[in-house]
């Protein structure tokens, strides 16, 4: 809180060199006209010596305030402003306000300034959209609007301004742009209403009809004072994106502006000089707005500007004109957004290679900015084929950096550069040089680190023995963080690939050896000799015996996921190897697999050993045969990657065109013709030509895929992260994922559920380098919930500290007693140096958890139908799409949220019909649903039908908002 | 820009809740980074542009495309019209002139944006104003 008190508080902010000789206790009285109690009041709190202290000062200021405003004295226009003022100041120490908004309301229709601003300033700070007052609210703005007071009408475009409700957009959104192209409006006004219309259009477009006065915006661009300039550019650059054609004479504007600009000598723009470098941030400006627009097609203008762009480019060659870091950033501003420019045109080789010279001298400077956003726009410039080459050749500097750098966001953007500068001729010496830095990297970039080397390695691969030993050594080094895209990826590649198989094999093997490997390494190893291991069963050192005993003797270890797929390894054996077949048996025989508590174990061992004991050969070796090859798709990594990073990412490995003709790996996964099982005409394993664009919602997966299914919704929207409701409602379709992350912690999710039980994996993350004090996290049932799910919960392991960079996690045993409605809370706390931290989420368990799917025939669907049929069983939502339309995505959410998908049940083909069974332990609710999309409205109708009312509504909630 | 913490102003719609989480989430990743860290954090989808002051923080919310160093000055020629405006300014002018400190923001800033970057022009209107009763 910048309000409490330290030593520093007097000690000038020091901008400048001048002396530190304030030590005023209270400097505002001493300097401004001020308001004496409120310097008095403010002064009192900050003595306070507890919270409690200042609560009871705040509660006396308070009743103070408040026996004024009730009084009967009326209270002159000073006395209001002073208590409207301390109101304000109450609010902002964190506390809440619950009256004085009329008498700051009054304030607005005083004439004098003092009293108006306050008002203003307490309105826009305390939004409140009590209607009553919003009327009155906007009735003085219309009449400081009319007022012909150029002071008057800035406060009350500063007010709409920083409110930016759809209330004052409706109000207001007509007048502005009048008052914006008026002859006679004052330029101060001008640029408070260029500003204002900016808002008022960001937060409801529609109300803001483009007309007439477009065109004289455009010509603001012109204007002589640079300030209405500087704000006209911004209201431009954000009227154009929306309606490019409208303001297309922009373009040629704003280049001569930029080109008086950038010519203009040091000194020549006077006010608007900073640091010798003349207007810094209007050039940047400009130079975004070019990058709305594709180049100029005028020659005479492209020209101009190419000169202007060189200019910029000659400068940053010439010797500073200051030593200070003001001139030097302002003059960098300018030369990123230059660059920025030049690679959005992407059509100059020339500038594209200047550029990249110049970000080259910037990598080795002392400021650490400037290496890092060189690093940065380096990763773009890497993905045009005009600089490619010319980045290259930095790698030794970037490999360094990503060795030496101190500010771990350094280090990230050398990891990103390497990655996009990566190509088939450097693939090896950058892959292994991320495999070095991944055994030192912080925490927080080890996943992605780790799918990146899984990408290129796979992407560039040469040879695939090249491209196994990288994810095996990926596994070594950073077990945790291979997810299961990656694991599930090399299997993939090594079913599709006949030529690596052989190696393959034996490569695990060896792995599998060491005394102690990761568990995701027994899965790939499993999995990988129970389909392959025939293939070194010659060599006695990997006979079929010596195989099963290596993984076996791993078995004991390992999570139930992995002894499960183990346990149909074994049954493979006994098909490969049928010397091992009595051995296996004897295993699956054991009373640890027969009577096994988890009902997946159990059943497996029991169906495997009756299967190895009634089949005959010819049947064993038709149900056990050699995996067919997988379809080809675009790579789940890939598309984990992008979602991991938001739209736009991983660009420069999307970009087909930098290199059309190479037949590099990623045209070399094509799988021989004789195993294609899914024909796709580019059979592209990484999707790379095939790719959308960054921004469209990535292809959607095919339901029955042995990948998860990674694409769960389109691209993030650019607002602040999922909020945990959000997070929440992502589960609903899906048992595992990320349940929350801020810059502390991160909370992971497995679960699985069957019939009315479910069992849930909490991982917790400590993201930061410093040790978790008294962590606890608690699941609590709010309200009648505790009778509806029991849950055991196991603590963390060990104490309650959880180490910088480490991960612990938390079982939780779910039962279903009977139907419910509210989802059980986790609570977290924990001391971070010190402060005590604390959240609560919502588990994702919601009762469509405990569906069983139910297949049926039309006619059983339409008869129970009519069964459900009274009014209060069925609940019906029509909403619009949230999402893009795509039957693939809709199946395999519908999959996801669990029931079962009828074909041929609806005549509609577009429709989705499912049936499902909710397991509880005191009753079963059969539920039908039925989802009708109209692609032409964008709008989905979703109907439920279940024989318990509550149910209905509740799943028709959860679901509807998946769309 | 999103939003300016040292006298907040916000550009997006937050609650109150929100806005105080995202306050002290920006404190926990600002303060922790030293001199020679760079004046930018990733922060949620967005990234904070900051600069330290004797013992403030001065920090930005901006797009992740925003131009990092235009911001960094920005922040800069913003402290300089502060330290002009109640010459030589400390951080209890801060405290004690909230109300006329936001004045200044609004001069400088509007609805996320620079809306003037003369240190002249935006100090002759200050006083302009302050001259008013």
């Amino acid at each position: 809180c910048p309000l409490q008190a330290a030593s520093q508080r007097t000690q000038p902010l020091g901008p400048s060199e001048r002396g530190a000789d304030t030590t005023a206790i209270m400097p505002a009285v001493s300097k401004g006209d001020g308001m004496r109690g409120l310097a008095v009041f403010i002064s009192d709190i900050r003595n306070c010596k507890s919270k409690e202290a200042e609560i009871k000062r705040i509660n006396k200021e308070l009743a103070n305030i408040r026996s004024k405003f009730k009084g009967d004295k009326a209270l002159d226009g000073y006395s209001k402003k002073k208590y409207v003022c301390k109101l304000l100041f109450i609010f902002l120490l964190g506390h809440d306000i619950d009256f004085g908004h009329m008498e700051a309301v009054n304030l607005l229709s005083s004439n004098k300034y003092t009293e108006k601003q306050i008002g203003y300033l307490f309105i826009s700070v305390l939004v409140n959209s009590n209607s009553e007052l919003i009327r009155l609210i906007n009735n003085a703005i219309k009449n400081d609007l009319a007022s012909r007071n150029p002071t008057f009408m800035c406060l009350a475009l500063h007010c709409i301004a920083n409110v930016g409700s759809r209330e004052m957009g409706e109000a207001f959104a007509a007048d502005i742009p009048r008052i914006l192209v008026a002859g006679d409006s004052m330029d101060s006004v001008k640029q408070s209403a260029a500003l204002c219309l900016l808002r008022l259009y960001k937060a409801s477009p529609d109300l803001v009809p483009m007309g007439e006065w477009t065109a004289r915006v455009v010509h603001l661009l012109n204007d002589q004072h640079m300030g209405v300039v500087t704000a006209a550019v911004s209201l431009i650059t954000c009227l154009c994106k929306k309606n490019p054609d409208d303001f297309k004479t922009c373009i040629s504007l704003a280049v001569s502006r930029l080109s008086r600009i950038v010519s203009s000598a040091s000194t020549d723009l006077q006010d608007y000089t900073y640091y010798f470098v003349p207007a810094p941030w209007l050039s940047v400006k400009l130079l975004r707005l070019l990058q709305c627009y594709p180049p100029p097609e005028d020659a005479a203008v492209k020209g101009r500007l190419v000169e202007c762009l060189e200019t910029v480019l000659n400068k940053a060659q010439e010797p500073p004109k200051s030593k200070k870091v003001q001139h030097s950033n302002a003059k960098n501003a300018i030369l990123f957004e230059t660059i920025s420019l030049i690679i959005h045109y992407d059509s100059e080789p020339n500038l594209l290679v200047r550029a990249c010279n110049q970000l080259g001298q910037f990598l080795q400077h002392r400021e650490t900015n400037l290496r890092y956003l060189a690093l940065e726009s380096m990763c773009t410039l890497a993905s045009s084929e005009f600089s490619h080459e010319a980045v290259k050749t930095h790698i030794d500097t970037v490999i360094n950096a990503l060795k030496t750098e101190r500010d771990v966001s350094v280090r990230q953007r050398a990891a990103d550069l390497l990655y996009a500068m990566c190509d088939r001729s450097n693939a090896k010496q950058i892959v292994s040089e991320m495999l070095r830095y991944l055994e030192t990297a912080d925490y927080a970039i080890r996943e992605e680190i780790v799918l990146k080397v899984a990408i290129l390695a796979e992407k560039y691969a040469v040879d695939y023995s090249w491209y196994v030993d990288t994810i095996l050594n990926l596994i070594r080094i950073a077990g945790d963080y291979v997810s299961e895209e990656v694991w599930y990826r090399v299997l993939q590649i090594v079913t599709n690939r006949d030529d690596v198989q052989g190696y393959a094999a034996k490569t695990v093997f060896e792995a599998l050896q060491a005394p102690a490997c990761h568990e995701n390494m027994v899965k790939v190893g499993g999995y990988i000799l129970g389909e392959f291991g025939n293939l070194i069963a010659g060599d006695p050192r990997s006979s079929p015996p010596v195989q099963f005993s290596l993984l076996h003797s791993k078995f004991h270890l390992c999570s139930v996921a992995t002894r499960a797929l183990l346990l149909s390894t074994y049954i493979k054996f006994i098909n490969l190897f049928p010397e091992t077949k009595a051995t296996i048996q004897g295993v699956l025989r054991a009373g640890s697999q027969l009577r096994n508590a988890d009902v997946e174990l159990q059943q497996r061992a029991v169906e495997y050993l009756t299967l190895s004991s009634v089949a005959s050969t010819d049947v064993l070796a038709t149900v056990l045969e050699e995996m067919p090859p997988f379809p080809e798709r675009e790579s789940s990594i890939l598309a984990k990657l992008k979602r991991k990073k938001g739209p736009g990412a991983g660009s420069a490995l999307d970009d087909g065109r930098r290199d059309p003709s190479s037949n590099d790996i990623n045209g070399g996964v094509e799988p021989t013709p004789s195993t294609v099982s899914t024909p796709s005409p580019s059979a592209d394993l990484l999707g790379l030509r095939a790719a959308p664009p960054p921004a469209a919602p990535p292809a959607p997966a095919s339901a029955g895929n042995l990948l998860v299914d990674v694409f769960d919704g389109p691209a993030a929207q650019p607002s602040l992260g999922p909020t945990p409701e959000e997070a929440f409602l992502r589960f609903v379709c899906k048992n595992n994922g990320v349940l929350f992350e801020n810059q502390l912690l991160q909370i992971g999710v497995k679960s699985e559920f069957r019939q009315n039980l479910g069992r849930m994996y909490l991982f917790y993350g400590n993201k930061t380098s410093v040790q978790f004090q008294n962590f606890s996290p608690t699941v609590v049932h709010p309200g009648d919930l505790q009778t509806h799910i029991l849950s055991g919960v196991a603590q963390p392991p060990g104490s309650s500290l959880v180490d910088g960079g480490a991960q612990v996690q938390q079982v939780l045993n779910i039962e279903c007693l009977r139907d419910f409605l509210t989802p059980p809370l986790l609570s977290v706390r924990f001391r971070y140096g010190g402060a005590p931290q604390s959240l609560t989420l919502k588990l994702p368990v919601t009762i469509n958890k405990f569906f069983q799917p139910t297949e049926m025939a039309a006619q059983d669907f339409f008869q129970r139908w009519k069964q459900l049929s009274l009014p209060q069983q069925e609940a019906q939502k029509i909403f619009k799409a949230n999402h893009p339309m795509d039957a693939e995505v809709t199946k395999a959410k519908l999959l996801g949220f669990g029931s079962a998908l009828l074909d041929n049940v609806d005549p509609n083909p577009e429709n989705f019909v499912g049936a499902g069974i909710i397991q509880t332990k005191a009753l079963q609710v059969g539920c039908l649903l039925r989802l009708e999309p109209n692609a032409q409205a964008q709008m989905y109708r979703l109907t439920l039908r279940t024989s318990k009312e509550p149910v209905s509504r509740h799943l028709c909630e959860l679901l509807a908002q998946q769309f | 820009i999103r939003f300016i913490l040292i006298q907040n102003r916000w550009y997006m719609q937050f609650d109150d809740d929100e806005k105080q989480k995202l306050i002290e989430e920006v404190h926990a990743v600002v303060t922790v980074r030293d001199a020679k860290h760079t004046n930018f954090v990733e922060f949620r989808n967005f990234k904070i542009i900051y600069r330290r002051y004797a013992g403030l923080y001065f920090c930005i919310c901006v797009d992740v495309n925003d131009n990092n160093l235009a911001y960094l000055e920005a922040i800069h020629n913003f402290v300089e019209v502060l330290n002009e405006y109640f010459h030589n300014v400390c951080e209890l002018d801060l405290v004690f002139n909230f109300y006329k400190v936001y004045t200044v923001v609004d001069e400088m800033f509007l609805a996320g944006e620079i809306r003037e970057t003369s240190q002249t022009k935006v100090l002759k209107q200050l006083l302009m104003l302050q001259s008013l009763e």
